[in-house]
């Protein structure tokens, strides 16, 4: 008798699931893709630095520390707008950072730096963008921190905030280091 | 002259099968990648998308075609730097079940319900329809006999008995 009456109730909660699973993706950013790269190695390169073109860097460079890569451009709108938390961030000293620059020209990326402040202890040219697609980079910026043993750990689709950085980032680059 | 022309039928017999052959990897490519999802604007094609990486995307794909690579190995290649996301055909696994066999459950489910409420009302009519006709022949033999007053009370006597017969059958 209890159970029969309460038959009425099934398709209000097939409803509520539903429209649960509808509601939360309401809030989710489909541009934000998650990468199959995370607890992987990083993807090897050998590119040529940024200021120094006979140089060449390359990841296993970075073996034995935590340190970020971020992926940026003269032409990138929203690089400017993380680009003040990155000098922040390398004036701290915390932790490496190596800039990405991706498809753009060797002249105009230096003199974004020059005018924005270079908080990359290198940068290095994808000029083509070969690397990028081989770390699976479809937008800039992006940034990916990799530890110690040369495996990327997290990756930040868009512009830094403040808010990822001091949640997020830095706490992740500490445990990381602490290890 | 005549070397000229040898020349000639040369360059064109040459050319002649190397058309083919790209016209055949045009169309094979085209088919690979109206399968493959641009990142950039999501909901187009690496085939049909104008985005700068679409186009970087293209040529890699090219390139490996032309390196003799499969269909099946370019897509693992880009599976292995985008995720599962740029494919359209999202694969069958454990994660993925939901998606794929979701539908044909919840389709599974109307049915049994349409079915089980179907045949649980299809009890419950015939009597409840004997019901409704003694009703409303009494409430036609009411207002025949009296016009006016008779008719409400005849209204409220039919639906409460045609509630209980509805009800009946269910509970037996």
């Amino acid at each position: 008798m209890t159970l029969k009456s309460l038959r009425w109730l099934i398709p209000i909660a097939v409803f509520a699931v539903i429209a649960a699973f509808l509601y939360v993706g309401l809030f989710r950013d489909p541009r934000e893709v998650p990468s199959p790269l995370i607890g992987k190695p990083a993807p090897a390169f050998s590119l040529a630095e940024l200021h120094a073109p006979d140089r060449r860097l390359s990841p296993s460079d970075m073996r034995g520390q935590v340190w970020l890569l971020n992926v940026w451009a003269s032409w990138c709108v929203s690089c400017r707008e993380e680009h003040p938390l990155l000098v922040a961030l390398a004036k701290t000293g915390i932790v490496p950072i190596v800039g990405l620059d991706y498809k753009d020209k060797p002249g105009d990326g230096r003199a974004w730096l020059t005018d924005n402040g270079n908080p990359y202890r290198t940068s290095v040219m994808d000029s083509d963008g070969r690397t990028g697609i081989d770390w699976g980079v479809y937008g800039v910026p992006e940034t990916y921190v990799v530890d110690r043993a040369g495996i990327i750990r997290y990756k930040q689709i868009g512009p830094l905030t403040e808010q990822t950085l001091k949640q997020t980032i830095l706490p992740l680059v500490r445990r990381l280091q602490a290890s | 002259m005549i070397r000229a022309l040898l020349a000639a039928a040369y360059v064109v017999f040459a050319l002649v099968p190397t058309a083919r052959a790209d016209d055949a990897l045009d169309l094979r490519l085209r088919h690979l990648e109206s399968g493959l999802r641009c990142l950039v604007c999501q909901n187009q094609t690496l085939a049909e998308s104008d985005a700068d990486l679409a186009a970087d995307l293209r040529l890699e794909v090219r390139k490996l075609a032309l390196a003799g690579k499969s269909d099946d190995e370019i897509r693992d290649y880009l599976v292995a730097r985008y995720g599962d996301f740029v494919l359209y055909d999202p694969p069958l696994k454990p994660v993925t079940w939901v998606l794929w066999f979701g539908p044909f459950v919840l389709l599974a489910a109307g049915t049994v319900t349409w079915i089980v409420v179907g045949r649980s009302r299809r009890r419950a009519t015939p009597g409840a329809k004997a019901e409704f006709e003694v009703a409303a022949r009494n409430l036609l033999a009411g207002a025949a006999a009296s016009p006016a007053g008779a008719a409400p009370a005849g209204v409220g006597q039919a639906e409460t008995d045609s509630g209980d017969a509805a009800r009946q059958p269910l509970d037996g």
